[in-house]
């Protein structure tokens, strides 16, 4: 569904992407960590084209980005995509962030796209919100109305980017469940992601990148009983117990 | 040393009134013209000063220059003693079918104030965190679409206190529209005053109609802001 064949990235003198090799299976909840700066979020970045790369080639659902036939609005409307800091449309209310691309982009009726878009509020737990703006919910409301707001468009692919580190503690919960129940629909999850719960629990595989090299490809099982990287091994020390 | 007759009644009543009121009226036709078009057309230039094809960039640049730093009232000038020798016959034709003088000020008013507009509404997007064009796009909407559906309504409503000063300018910048023989608000007091010798009370009468135009626009637009662009203070 998607595939990263030898891609390379730089932002001036930093290698942001080095060689990158990856193939995410329709279907699969693919969970990539690694410390900042690794390059976790270019990498999901490059799958929707936010951020173009410069060598190799990222295919997605059969389109090759990098092919100058490839319609990337058509294909970005395929793609799901959660920002870490939600994002939402400030002057518009929770239904219209919702309904608008829809309504612009698949041309759906009015009626059609407004009773969708309740329903994916009730699926997320925030049916009482739909008049609300962004600016009156808290965190962890705002990014379960972005995940609704591209669930909308029936996206074959959602990507996630650090959904859950702009959050209060108590909001994460609340975020991952919504995941979690989307991993069981069968969609095709890619996230970058600090959540090792998460990580353990939903996902069919898990990449371990630094200095935009992947330096660990496994099972969550494998990855977390018996990470072969050095680097994954410290990684993981760290995050899973910071005090020692 | 104040033995000057004041004489009110020269311009609440009878003919010179009359004069005045008409003038009201085109003051007010070209104002409302020339907003909303400098409104629509300082979007379009806007946008196309931040567009990514290099030509498009640097005419709208060109533009900008060229509008903001050049005299209005030598603008008016081109556009009524100028312009039809370089015109196409079909604009020619169709804009002889209308008012000339009022048609020359309407677009001299609303490319001028344009290129204020531009600018302001430019500053506005950039003050929009990168983040929503991301957001849109990842939606699905190209560039334009984002700008047209995410981005620029942001940055109106950021832009209105600017907004309004220039729509007040414009207002006011109308009154040159009289030396083209436009029979607005301050060519009718200034006729007013050529019949009666009443430039005082004329002119008196012209001020405060301005200075309650402008405060109805400001009015307007501040409440039209408030309740319905952004009815919670968003921003």
């Amino acid at each position: 569904m998607i595939s990263f064949q030898g891609v390379h990235k730089w932002f001036k003198d930093l290698h942001v992407l080095n060689d990158v090799n990856l193939h995410v299976k329709q279907g699969e909840v693919f969970v990539v960590c690694g410390p900042s700066g690794s390059g976790k979020s270019t990498l999901i970045r490059a799958v929707n084209k936010l951020e173009p790369i410069q060598k190799g080639h990222v295919v997605v659902d059969g389109y090759d980005l990098s092919d100058e036939k490839t319609d990337i609005n058509l294909l970005r409307a395929e793609i799901g995509f959660v920002f870490q800091q939600f994002n939402l449309y400030p002057h518009l209310t929770v239904l219209k962030n919702i309904t608008l691309a829809p309504l612009k982009i698949r041309k759906l009726p009015k009626q059609e796209a407004e009773e969708q878009a309740t329903a994916l509020l009730e699926r997320v737990g925030l049916a009482d919100k739909r008049d609300a703006y962004p600016a009156q919910l808290s965190g962890g409301q705002q990014q379960r109305v972005a995940i609704a707001r591209s669930l909308a468009m029936k996206p074959k692919i959602m990507l996630f980017d650090e959904p859950t580190s702009a959050l209060d503690p108590e909001m994460i919960g609340e975020v991952l469940q919504v995941m979690q129940g989307l991993a069981h629909t069968g969609m095709t999850l890619m996230v970058v992601t600090h959540e090792m719960g998460f990580a353990r629990e939903v996902a069919d595989r898990v990449v371990f990148m630094d200095y935009g090299v992947i330096l660990e490809e496994a099972t969550p099982e494998e990855f977390f009983r018996n990470p072969r990287h050095e680097r994954a091994q410290l990684f993981l020390k760290e995050i899973l117990s910071p005090m020692h | 040393m104040f033995n000057y007759q004041f004489d009110w009644a020269v311009v609440t009543s009878g003919q010179y009134a009359q004069w005045l009121l008409s003038g009201i009226k085109v003051t007010i036709e070209l104002s409302v013209v020339a907003i909303v078009g400098s409104f629509l057309l300082g979007l379009i230039i806007a946008v196309m000063r931040m567009s990514n094809v290099r030509p498009v960039r640097w005419f709208a640049h060109a533009y900008l220059e060229f509008f903001r730093n050049t005299p209005l009232l030598v603008q008016i000038f081109f556009w009524y003693f100028g312009s039809y020798k370089i015109l196409p016959k079909v604009v020619n034709d169709w804009l002889n079918t209308t008012n000339f003088e009022f048609s020359a000020a309407v677009i001299a008013l609303t490319i001028y104030t344009s290129a204020f507009i531009a600018e302001d509404i430019r500053s506005g997007v950039r003050a929009i965190p990168k983040e929503q064009m991301e957001a849109a796009q990842s939606s699905g909407f190209s560039y334009l679409r984002s700008m047209y559906y995410i981005i620029l309504p942001q940055a109106v409503r950021l832009t209105i206190p600017t907004l309004i000063n220039q729509f007040l300018n414009l207002t006011k910048n109308s009154s040159l529209a009289m030396t083209i023989g436009v029979a607005e608000l301050t060519y009718q007091a200034r006729q007013v005053e050529s019949y009666t010798f009443k430039g005082f009370e004329a002119f008196t009468a012209a001020t405060l109609v301005y200075l309650a135009l402008s405060i109805i626009i400001t009015w307007m637009l501040t409440l039209y802001n408030k309740h319905v662009l952004n009815p919670l203070g968003v921003r």
